[in-house]
């Protein structure tokens, strides 16, 4: 790892390294973990969705809440530190462009609708198709679709 | 040490794990953790038409998450095979009024009687999988984000307009769970 990390400060051309076999083998393991985190930790049940949108339990807050609470730190030491990524890159985090805000608005509303609806995120539709739930594959090609039709309408929207 | 990992694990092991996500993939890449960025991806690497949005280099912005993604879909089996199925322990109150409702499987992750292949040709499975699976792809395309990108990636960098999304995902998740499952689950 010395070598690559040596290599790349060299290297001007950002995220050049990202494709590099042993960086995709790391992030295909990140996505591993993740998945077992999200499946045993229940984040990707239903039921806990509806149970969190009937406040009647406390689990899905206290998730969200110190999964939160975790990233602002170690986001916050990073930028203390001003640390450099493994591929060499100073870490940025691109700030997110509020526009009218109305995309945040009404986009963040429609998305509620269906994470409600479907009892899943994005994250959770995928590894609920790997633990056993295989309709969760229409899900997904809808939500391709649903993806699709914005990137259509695009253009048309108010962002 | 198995039998834990077996259990249900604790919101306080839960979520500081999933907020570690954030950092791991910022210090290994420079990356920024979002799962819905994948749907444009694969837009863009399977039809990409003649979208303006989805014309770009996909591979080299968006692999690195698609192996993520691959991951993700991988986890999901291990986990569902590291321990024994058993009920999610929701809270009797919950299970109480999602009874009332109609459902009465509660032997799976997701109710069974649910999501289950016969259940697209009705209204219930219809909506639920592909009009809820179409709106959290086109809400997260419009937002620019979803749990993962907005809710922890954004708040974790103090963004107002993920504030503003994740208020919109409780609005609609809210709105969903009150005015429009009750009808629709009614009599499962």
């Amino acid at each position: 790892m010395r070598d690559t990390v040596q290599s790349v400060h060299q290297d001007a051309e950002i995220g050049r390294h990202a494709n590099e076999p042993l960086f995709l083998l790391f992030y295909l393991s990140l996505g591993v973990a993740f998945g077992i985190v999200l499946t045993r930790s229940e984040v990707v049940s239903w039921f806990r969705i509806q149970e969190m949108f009937h406040f009647q339990s406390f689990r899905m807050y206290g998730i969200i809440g110190s999964a939160i609470a975790t990233a602002a730190i170690s986001v916050a030491l990073i930028k203390k530190l001003q640390l450099r990524s493994v591929s060499g890159e100073i870490i940025a985090i691109p700030r997110k462009d509020l526009g009218s805000g109305i995309r945040y608005v009404v986009g963040g509303t429609i998305f509620g609708l269906g994470w409600a609806l479907t009892g899943a995120c994005p994250g959770p539709l995928f590894a609920l198709i790997g633990s056993g739930v295989p309709v969760m594959i229409v899900a997904v090609l809808s939500a391709l679709a649903g993806t699709w039709v914005y990137g259509w309408l695009r253009p048309r929207l108010p962002h | 040490m198995m039998e834990w990992i077996r259990g249900e694990w604790p919101w306080y092991v839960a979520g500081p794990l999933i907020g570690l996500f954030v950092p791991a993939l910022l210090i290994a890449g420079n990356k920024l953790f979002g799962i819905s960025s994948n749907l444009r991806h694969l837009c863009a690497a399977l039809v990409p038409g003649r979208v303006a949005f989805f014309r770009y280099d996909w591979k080299r912005t968006g692999l690195w998450n698609l192996f993520f993604l691959a991951g993700v879909l991988v986890g999901g089996l291990i986990a569902s095979h590291l321990g024994a199925a058993h009920d999610v322990a929701i809270s009797a109150q919950s299970k109480e009024s999602l009874v009332r409702l109609g459902i009465h499987d509660f032997s799976g992750l997701v109710p069974r009687e649910l999501f289950r292949w016969q259940m697209l040709l009705t209204l219930r499975g219809f909506v639920s999988i592909i009009v809820g699976g179409f709106l959290v792809g086109l809400g997260t395309a419009y937002a620019g984000g979803c749990t993962s990108g907005h809710a922890i990636s954004g708040l974790a960098n103090f963004e107002l307009p993920s504030l503003i999304a994740v208020l919109g995902f409780f609005a609609g998740g809210l709105a969903a769970t009150y005015l429009i499952l009750p009808f629709l689950l009614r009599g499962i």
